[in-house]
């Protein structure tokens, strides 16, 4: 099997190529995309020390279970509320949001 | 053998990874993240969590990745694309990110290395999916969080309905 | 021969074959590989061989619902015009479209043929011959049809057409809404066998199939399939009367073939899952003795099963979208809740009887589970009655204030 840290590298990796994403990108949607890259890298790690440290305690398999839930309800939220500026503003570019009021 | 599918599955998920944060289509992001989250189900698969990996490409690729491409697809126009995809700090978001890196690999490898190699990773329980799914409604465990979390979700199912609803007063 | 030389005879070709591939000096793990991956070719291989027949089959068939003789130049009876037709389909030019988005464009009728055919690996044929016999059968099941959407809006973004993205929105929102009460009515089953291995769940059928204990599930499961599948009345995607022909509009030849097999694989696919889940799969007389009955008795059921299928397609009119959207979220999910709610509770009402249990220990749990049903069933009607009575009374009345009725009610 392969070894945990290539695992642990594989995820810090992808939270990092997630990270670099939310700084960089001016879509808010891209950067929604970027965390949710951010939180697949958490639930790599989750699941892989489950399988190497606790395997015969389900710990590691409900929380990335909560992640997938709490990622969900993310998603929508931020989506809508995106869609909410859009109708707004006719663009949904995050530099450019730097006013409270229209 | 279980080496090249691991590096087939890192590769799709990193590569993936890369793609939506660097491709300046959008919905082309959004295709690459389909990919890259398709990969970390392909990594579960290689972890033993079937249910997790079908979860994932329920949950992930079935709702979340559809919910983004439709996203993208009503907040962008057809002429956006030639826009620059980063902003003016890209350079400092790549150091960032460089630096991050590195100090995570200095704490797997040199801080905490786990020392787990192929020789001795423990045996796993007879039926994992049965025992998360008892875990979750156990009095002792997962019951609260499980609640909570159900709370959670209709609590944003109402909030994002409520925030993308159109009003027609104002 | 006798039954036992039957009952193991796919177990001894295998067999044969293995220890042929050893003779020739493959080391086990490559034997094991070959093997697999040789499962892997002749399983897809099998529905788009079916596909071929259905064709034929659903052809003919609905020539004689609408009184006429059907496709009969090709063979005796007409028989082989589908040869014909996938020579004409693989000779046809490959036109694509200029504007395109290449990638999307070629990958999206290969991933909804994928999609699929990835079904296949779960069901049943017999009760020694599965694909996978996957702990997760069930939520596997699920999870590779939702790749079918993603193919749909692939299609539709990528052909650069508004009617292709307008009828890619439209399918999208049908999928997605259809999806929710699936899942909810395929958990009675998986709750009722206590697993969510698919042959678990046939295996479980044996004290009775759960056509009988759900009828409500079977039903809800078989309307939300019928509109996952997109066929009419729920055959908005490809509405050809109001957007030509859907999201598939810019694909030619092999490329549109294989979103027509698509379709066609769902189809009958569908109806597999449904005969696996609700009509007990390879269960029937003497199959425990003669476990190659097994696949008489699955296709037997899938290809009824579809039969029904094709007769609610060539009887029912088109819905509008906002009575398909409507009719998922409105009724189905809630009655699909209700259902899920009360099949639990009644099941743990009454305990499982072991696997030896006679008729009549069997019987409570029948009676209880069929009870609740016809409840929610008679329950469904008054509700309904109900709130159709209170709506014609509205119309009524605003039909004497205002004698002249304009636009679209409802």
């Amino acid at each position: 099997m392969v070894p945990l840290s290539w695992y642990l590298v594989t995820s810090a990796l992808l939270f990092c190529i997630g990270l670099y994403g939310v700084f960089a990108r001016r879509n808010a949607v891209a950067i929604l995309m970027s965390i949710e890259l951010m939180l697949n890298a958490v639930n790599i790690n989750l699941v892989a020390f489950w399988r190497f440290q606790t395997p015969t305690r389900p710990v590691g398999l409900a929380f990335a279970v909560f992640v997938l839930v709490v990622a969900a309800a993310e998603a929508a939220v931020g989506l809508a509320l995106i869609l909410s500026i859009y109708r707004q503003r006719k663009h949904v570019v995050v530099e450019d949001m730097d006013l409270l009021k229209l | 053998m279980t080496y090249i599918v691991f590096g087939f599955f890192g590769i799709l998920t990193l590569g993936g990874g890369i793609l939506v944060v660097t491709s300046r289509n959008l919905v082309r992001a959004a295709a690459s993240l389909v990919l890259s989250l398709f990969g970390v189900a392909g990594l579960y698969v290689l972890l033993e969590a079937g249910f997790l990996a079908a979860a994932q490409i329920l949950i992930y690729i079935g709702a979340i990745a559809i919910l983004i491409i439709f996203a993208v697809m009503l907040t962008q126009r057809v002429a956006a694309e030639n826009r620059a995809a980063t902003n003016s700090q890209w350079p400092w978001a790549l150091l960032v990110s460089a630096l991050t890196f590195a100090l995570l690999v200095y704490i797997i490898n040199i801080v905490w290395p786990l020392g787990i190699r192929a020789a001795n990773v423990p045996v796993l329980a007879a039926d994992p999916t049965k025992g998360l799914g008892m875990a979750l409604v156990d009095w002792g465990q997962y019951v609260l969080p499980f609640e909570v979390a159900s709370i959670l979700l209709l609590g944003a199912m109402v909030g994002s309905i409520f925030v993308a609803r159109e009003h027609h007063d104002d | 021969m006798d039954s036992f030389e039957i009952a193991n005879l796919f177990y001894s070709i295998g067999q044969v074959w293995t220890e042929w591939l050893t003779n020739l000096g493959l080391s086990p793990e490559w034997v094991s590989f070959t093997n697999k991956a040789m499962g892997a070719v002749l399983l897809p291989a099998l529905p788009v061989m079916i596909v071929c027949v259905t064709i034929m089959g659903e052809r003919k068939i609905i020539g004689r619902f609408q009184d006429r003789l059907g496709p009969n130049r090709v063979g005796p009876f007409g028989f082989l015009q589908t040869i014909p037709d996938i020579i004409k389909l693989l000779t046809k030019e490959i036109i694509t479209p200029t504007h395109v988005d290449k990638v999307m464009y070629n990958l999206a009728p290969m991933l909804s043929v994928v999609s699929v055919i990835l079904i296949w690996a779960v069901i049943p044929l017999a009760s020694n011959v599965v694909g996978a016999d996957l702990e997760i059968g069930a939520i596997y099941f699920v999870a590779v049809s939702s790749f079918g959407v993603l193919a749909v809006l692939m299609a539709g973004w990528s052909s650069n057409n508004k009617y292709a993205l307008i009828s890619a929105f439209r399918g999208v929102a049908q999928l997605v809404s259809y999806e929710v009460p699936l899942v909810l009515t395929l958990l009675v089953p998986v709750l009722l066998a206590g697993t969510m291995r698919m042959n678990g769940i046939v295996e479980a059928q044996a004290q009775g199939w759960y056509v009988l204990l759900a009828p409500l599930s079977m039903l809800i499961f078989f309307i939300s399939s019928t509109a996952e599948v997109g066929r009419s009345p729920f055959d908005l995607l490809e509405a050809d009367s109001e957007i030509v022909a859907g999201f598939n509009i810019e694909y030619s030849g092999m490329r549109f073939a294989m979103f027509f097999l698509g379709e066609f694989i769902h189809a009958f696919t569908f109806c597999g899952v449904v005969a696996t889940l609700f009509f007990g799969g390879w269960r029937g007389p003497f199959v425990d003795q003669v476990p190659a009955l097994g696949f008489l008795y699955f296709f037997a059921k899938m290809f009824a099963i579809y039969f029904v299928n094709i007769w609610i397609r060539i009887t029912m009119p088109r819905l509008r979208i906002d009575h398909l959207l409507n009719l998922s979220w409105k009724f189905l999910v809630p009655l699909s809740l209700v259902n899920l709610v009360v099949m639990s509770l009644a099941a743990k009402l009454v305990q499982t009887p072991g696997a030896d249990a006679t008729l009549w220990q069997l019987l409570p749990r029948w009676g209880i589970l069929l009870g609740a049903n016809m409840v929610m069933i008679a329950g469904t009607f008054m509700i309904l009655g109900t709130v159709s009575r209170r709506e014609r009374n509205k119309q009524e009345a605003a039909r004497v204030l205002e004698p002249v009725v304009s636009g679209f009610q409802g």
